[in-house]
């Protein structure tokens, strides 16, 4: 039931960030939608490792229920991609900001294709 | 032997290179291209002997695919078409030398430098020892003219070029290539072989659709509707109309259409196919004439004549008899040294008079004498009048055709001998029998320069020389029927 | 002997090791000799590798001795022994290259940065060829895909920043669909070593999650690979980007991700079940015909050449994915030698216009835009450079000699063995759209004039000419001496194709 009951919360966050990433136009709120998405996967990874009642493996005789540690491991490693995707994409979107004066999708469109036209006119 | 062959295609590409570094020295630059031209005719002219003498010498290089190696091989229609080829590149080189100055183009170097290419591709081809040889040189041959089609550079060439890339690369991509590749696909080999390679279990319909995408797919044989390019490719200077458009080029598509019936799919596999193919064969014959008599622009009309002496070629190889192969064979060397002449004259009276359209050219052999006679030889030859060499090469497509009892072929040929002198005989008329025109705006002028007059003089002793004494050229036909040692 | 036992580690680990070197000298010159130096040192070690391989088949390697399946192995077969010559060899060849021109593109003092980027992107290429762990896939696409976007946003075009930005949220849609289907993956067998998920692979792969995993994979990484319609990300990015790194990229990102693309269905789920039980070969040849056809003809109306050819290679993608959708020793083949054919052509014609534009650019101002108009008459000022793309481009069309020809050759044979003379046709047609757009130049380059107030009149510089012709003569050899290109790709797909499962 419990293992249900996650799944439903990781497809929902899968979602959700997806939709958020394809909806919106503003390039942080995008980014959010993109870790929402990446963080689904954590869960998507980690819950089925994690047994309730279980332990960290710890070889002892006294904990024969332990949890999977190889999955947290490897969404420690997720995490950190994640983490770093984040920070570049914020960086960009700074940069963004200094180059356009705006971080609406849109309104970056419109200049670009703005410079577009006038390089097109520039060469005939 | 080997080193032979290799020397003769490996010459003209070191000739370009030399060009090339002597680009800033004209003199120097010719120099180099005739010796070039010169040396490597005798390369070819020594493997003469011993293709006559029944031997195919031949070289591999490098495997490209598995088993499916660039390789040549000197057999006797490859041994015609590259003494042709390397025969007439001296004196068109000697011609172009008279015509580049005569008319101070620009970029002479480059001229040369392609030039030298396009000869060395044309040899690649006439001693290809398989489909896959033939396709790279038949490619390359495209793409090195297509500076040449267009080297005034100006928006008319611009367009010219286009027509020209298009239906060449674009028939030889769609058709050809995919031609090649089933049959290597059916066969497991594209060796050029006595008899035919195509596997006898092929059914009837594939036969026909694989015969249809050689045939279009060759488009430098100039089938209809595939022969646009030819016009097209007249913006060119008129050495390169001369030597490629009426003697390299075209003449590597009719090779290659000879090769591919007789070695690729071989008279006993064809037999009772080519009936439809005789038809377009004879219907291009027959329009092309028509366009060319109707055409007043001296090179457009040289042009459509081209198309339509070269499905002689194409008519004669699918009539399957051993004496129209030989005609075949024969066709090629006297229809390049007669349309060599025709075009070499259209250089010189533009070079002289800047006229380029016929009713402009009353009275002309008045003052080009030696230009004028040289045409009338040429056009006699074209139109088969004895004692030129057209004359020979035009009975052996006739009896061929008639010992098969082809009736209707011999009536084309007729009738297209009837036009082909209603199209040349009335220049030859305007130039010697009208009075000049004296509202001429661009001066008096003589002779052409002696460059091009020598050149012209030269080709037009060659239908005669050749009809004299054809012996080894016959002898090399016929060794293509007769077999030599494979 | 004991370091000739650790090549495939120091494969990754040496340009690895590269880029925080480059940081920590906060110079450009020794961050270039650094870079520079294991990407040569990796194209060594790539050759020996690959030789190795041709002498004695698989290498497996155990990274820091953990015994797979537990630990990570780094795995060397036919196939991705020949992507580590490509991949390697274009950083090499490369990297001199991009000394010279970012020069006018990127300030001189993130100089530094640049070269550890493209340090840690040749890592993460080099990485994914070589592991056998599905994860540690996973993670050296991050790291190759993290520092290419930083490298495309180096552009001096502040579209380069919308560039990296709009591949950002692509990629990372992709690489997160890649690390749901090794999810399930590693949930149905217990295992993320690919060798040795193959067998357990086959027993679930037609359950519910296996064919997800499948399908989330196929979609992550058809989003890497530019696969239409999942291209949009491709053009601006080769557009913006800084000269060299359009080259890199163009020549490498995307080849590896067909290469991840290829291990997944041939060797992972198996040619049999994911070509012989499910759609996805029809899915793939229309997805494949409409790349070829309409990305090469969206090429021909372009008015910049670096867009123009980066629809052309979505348009070449087309073919490898066709290629693989005929599921034959043939088609394969040709879609891996066409990997390398065309990663070789594109990148020598994104080399020689980048000197092209280096030559048209001032100090004070971004690189201007290649359009068709700046280009006009370009040949007088710079005939090799523009001789170069042409014959770059006439490897694009496939014509005889050069390397392009090589794998349409194969491609075609692959479609005829089928029986699909459709597909002949189509695939020669497309290669006629690719006449159509190498003729546009030829034409704007040798017939046009030159626009006014163009000061040319040199050709461009000469660090930037010889990394671009020596790949077209590469091209060209490649063209006539198939034996290394077609003899491995040909191999490779002999062990992929129909090898089990």
């Amino acid at each position: 039931m419990l293992a249900h009951f996650t799944n439903v919360i990781t497809v929902f966050l899968m979602v959700a960030g997806l939709f958020i990433i394809t909806a919106r136009g503003n390039l942080i709120k995008k980014l959010v939608g993109l870790s929402l998405f990446q963080t689904s996967v954590y869960l998507l990874y980690i819950t089925p490792g994690k047994l309730i009642g279980g332990t960290a493996p710890i070889l002892s005789p006294a904990y024969t229920v332990y949890s999977n540690p190889l999955p947290h491991v490897l969404i420690l490693t997720a995490i950190v991609v994640g983490v770093s995707t984040l920070a570049l994409g914020l960086a960009l979107t700074v940069r963004i900001r200094e180059a356009y004066g705006s971080i609406e999708e849109d309104e970056i469109l419109a200049l670009d294709h703005s410079v577009e036209d006038d390089e097109a006119r520039e060469s005939h | 032997m080997d080193s032979l062959i290799l020397a003769s295609l490996v010459l003209p590409v070191f000739g370009a290179a030399g060009i090339l570094l002597a680009g800033r020295w004209p003199n120097l630059r010719e120099s180099v291209t005739i010796v070039t031209a010169v040396a490597t005719f005798a390369c070819v002219v020594q493997l003469v002997e011993p293709v006559l003498a029944g031997s195919q010498p031949g070289v591999r290089l490098f495997e490209l695919f598995s088993g499916l190696p660039v390789a040549f091989r000197v057999e006797p229609l490859g041994m015609i078409f590259a003494l042709v080829a390397s025969g007439l590149w001296i004196v068109s080189s000697i011609y172009s030398i008279g015509y580049m100055r005569g008319n101070g183009e620009h970029d002479q170097t480059r001229f040369y430098v392609c030039f030298a290419l396009s000869i060395a591709a044309a040899l690649g081809i006439a001693f290809s020892a398989n489909l896959l040889t033939l396709f790279l040189f038949y490619e390359i041959l495209t793409l090195i003219t297509y500076p040449l089609v267009t080297h005034s550079r100006t928006e008319k060439a611009k367009r010219g070029g286009r027509v020209y890339l298009a239906i060449l690369m674009g028939t030889s991509m769609l058709f050809l290539l995919p031609a090649i590749i089933y049959t290597w696909h059916v066969a497991g080999t594209t060796d050029f072989r006595v008899g035919g390679i195509l596997p006898a279990t092929l059914t009837p319909g594939a036969l026909t659709a694989l015969l249809a995408l050689y045939m279009f797919g060759i488009g430098k044989a100039a089938l209809m509707p595939f022969h646009r390019w030819l016009p097209a490719a007249m913006v060119a200077p008129t050495p390169v109309s001369a030597l490629l458009h009426a003697v390299a080029v075209v003449k590597a598509g009719v090779f290659s259409v000879v090769k591919v019936v007789a070695y690729v799919f071989g008279a006993g596999v064809l037999a009772g196919q080519t009936g439809w193919l005789i038809a377009v064969a004879a219907f291009t014959i027959l329009a092309a004439s028509i366009v060319a008599l109707r055409a007043d622009n001296f090179k457009r009309r040289l042009a459509y004549s081209t198309v339509s002496q070269l499905s002689y070629i194409v008519l004669a190889a699918v009539v399957l008899t051993p004496l129209s192969t030989v005609g075949a064979a024969l066709h090629i060397v006297s229809h390049a040294l007669g349309k060599i002449t025709l075009f070499f004259t259209a250089g010189a009276i533009y070079t002289a008079a800047h006229q380029t359209e016929i009713s402009q050219f009353d009275g002309i052999g008045r003052r080009m004498p030696w230009t004028m006679t040289a045409f009338t030889i040429g056009s006699l030859s074209i139109i088969g009048i004895p004692p030129f060499v057209g004359f020979v090469s035009k009975w052996y497509i006739l009896s061929g055709a008639l010992s098969a009892g082809m009736l209707q072929v011999a009536a084309v040929f007729l009738l297209s001998t009837l036009l082909n002198a209603a199209y040349l005989l009335p220049i030859v008329h305007r130039a010697f029998f009208r009075e000049p025109v004296h509202d001429d705006h661009h001066g008096e002028h003589g002779e052409a320069p002696p460059f091009m007059v020598i050149a012209v003089c030269l080709t037009a002793a060659g239908t005669l020389a050749v009809a004299l004494f054809p012996d080894v050229l016959v002898g090399l036909a016929q060794r293509i029927v007769s077999g030599g040692g494979v | 002997m004991a370091l000739a036992q650790h090549l495939p580690a120091l494969q990754v680990i040496l340009p690895l090791i590269s880029a925080p070197l480059a940081i920590l000298f906060r110079r450009a010159g020794p961050a270039f000799l650094i870079v520079t130096a294991a990407a040569w040192l990796s194209f060594a070690i790539a050759i020996a590798l690959f030789l190795q391989v041709d002498a004695s088949g698989l290498i497996s390697y155990p990274m820091g001795n953990w015994q797979p399946p537990w630990g990570i192995e780094y795995r060397l077969d036919r196939l991705n022994s020949f992507m580590l010559v490509l991949v390697s060899g274009m950083a090499a060849i490369v990297l001199p290259y991009a000394r010279g021109s970012i020069e006018r593109e990127i300030p001189h003092e993130s100089h530094y940065m640049f070269y550890a980027m493209l340090g840690l992107c040749l890592t993460g290429l080099l990485g994914i060829v070589i592991t056998g762990d599905a994860f540690n896939l996973f993670v050296f696409l991050e790291v190759s895909s993290l520092s290419t976007y930083v490298l495309i946003a180096m552009g001096r075009d502040r579209r380069a920043l919308t560039a990296a930005y709009q591949y950002l949220i692509m990629g990372s849609i992709g690489a997160t669909f890649i690390v749901i289907g090794i999810g399930f993956l590693y949930l149905m067998t217990g295992t993320l070593n690919l060798a040795d998920m193959v067998p357990r692979v086959a027993v679930i792969e037609s359950s519910r999650p296996g064919l997800a995993a499948l399908a989330f994979i196929s979609v992550g990484v058809s989003l890497k690979v530019a696969l239409f319609p999942l291209h949009q990300w491709l053009p601006n990015a080769y557009t913006y980007a800084p000269s060299s790194v359009s080259a890199f990229l163009a020549a490498t990102a995307t080849k590896v991700a067909l290469y991840a693309l290829i291990r997944f269905y041939f060797t992972v789920f198996g040619d049999n079940f994911v070509f012989g039980k499910l759609p996805l070969p029809e899915f793939m040849l229309i997805l494949s015909l409409f790349a070829m056809l309409f990305a090469n003809a969206i090429a021909i109306f372009q008015d910049n050449l670096k867009r123009l050819f980066a629809y052309s290679s979505v348009g070449q993608i087309g073919y490898i994915t066709l290629g693989l959708s005929f599921d034959s020793v043939h088609g394969v083949g040709a879609s891996i030698m066409h990997l390398f054919n065309h990663g070789v052509a594109k990148g020598a014609i994104f080399l020689l216009i980048g000197g092209a534009v280096a030559r048209m650019t001032t100090r004070q101002a971004a690189p201007p835009a290649p359009t068709f108009e700046r280009i006009a008459g370009l040949s007088k000022a710079m005939p090799l450079t523009c001789f170069g793309v042409v014959l770059g481009g006439l490897s694009l069309i496939g014509v005889p000699g050069t390397a392009g020809f090589v794998s349409k050759w194969y491609l075609v044979l692959a479609a005829m063995e089928k029986g699909q003379w459709w597909l002949v046709g189509a695939i020669l047609v497309s290669s006629l759209l690719a006449v159509a757009y190498v003729w546009r130049f030829v034409e704007a380059a040798y017939f046009r004039a030159p626009p006014a107030g163009r000061e040319t009149g040199k050709e461009a510089p000469f660090a930037l000419l010889i990394p671009g012709w020596l790949l077209i003569l590469a091209t060209l050899w490649f063209g006539l001496d198939t034996s290394f290109t077609a003899g491995a790709a040909l191999d490779a797909a002999q062990q992929l194709v129909h090898s089990g499962n």
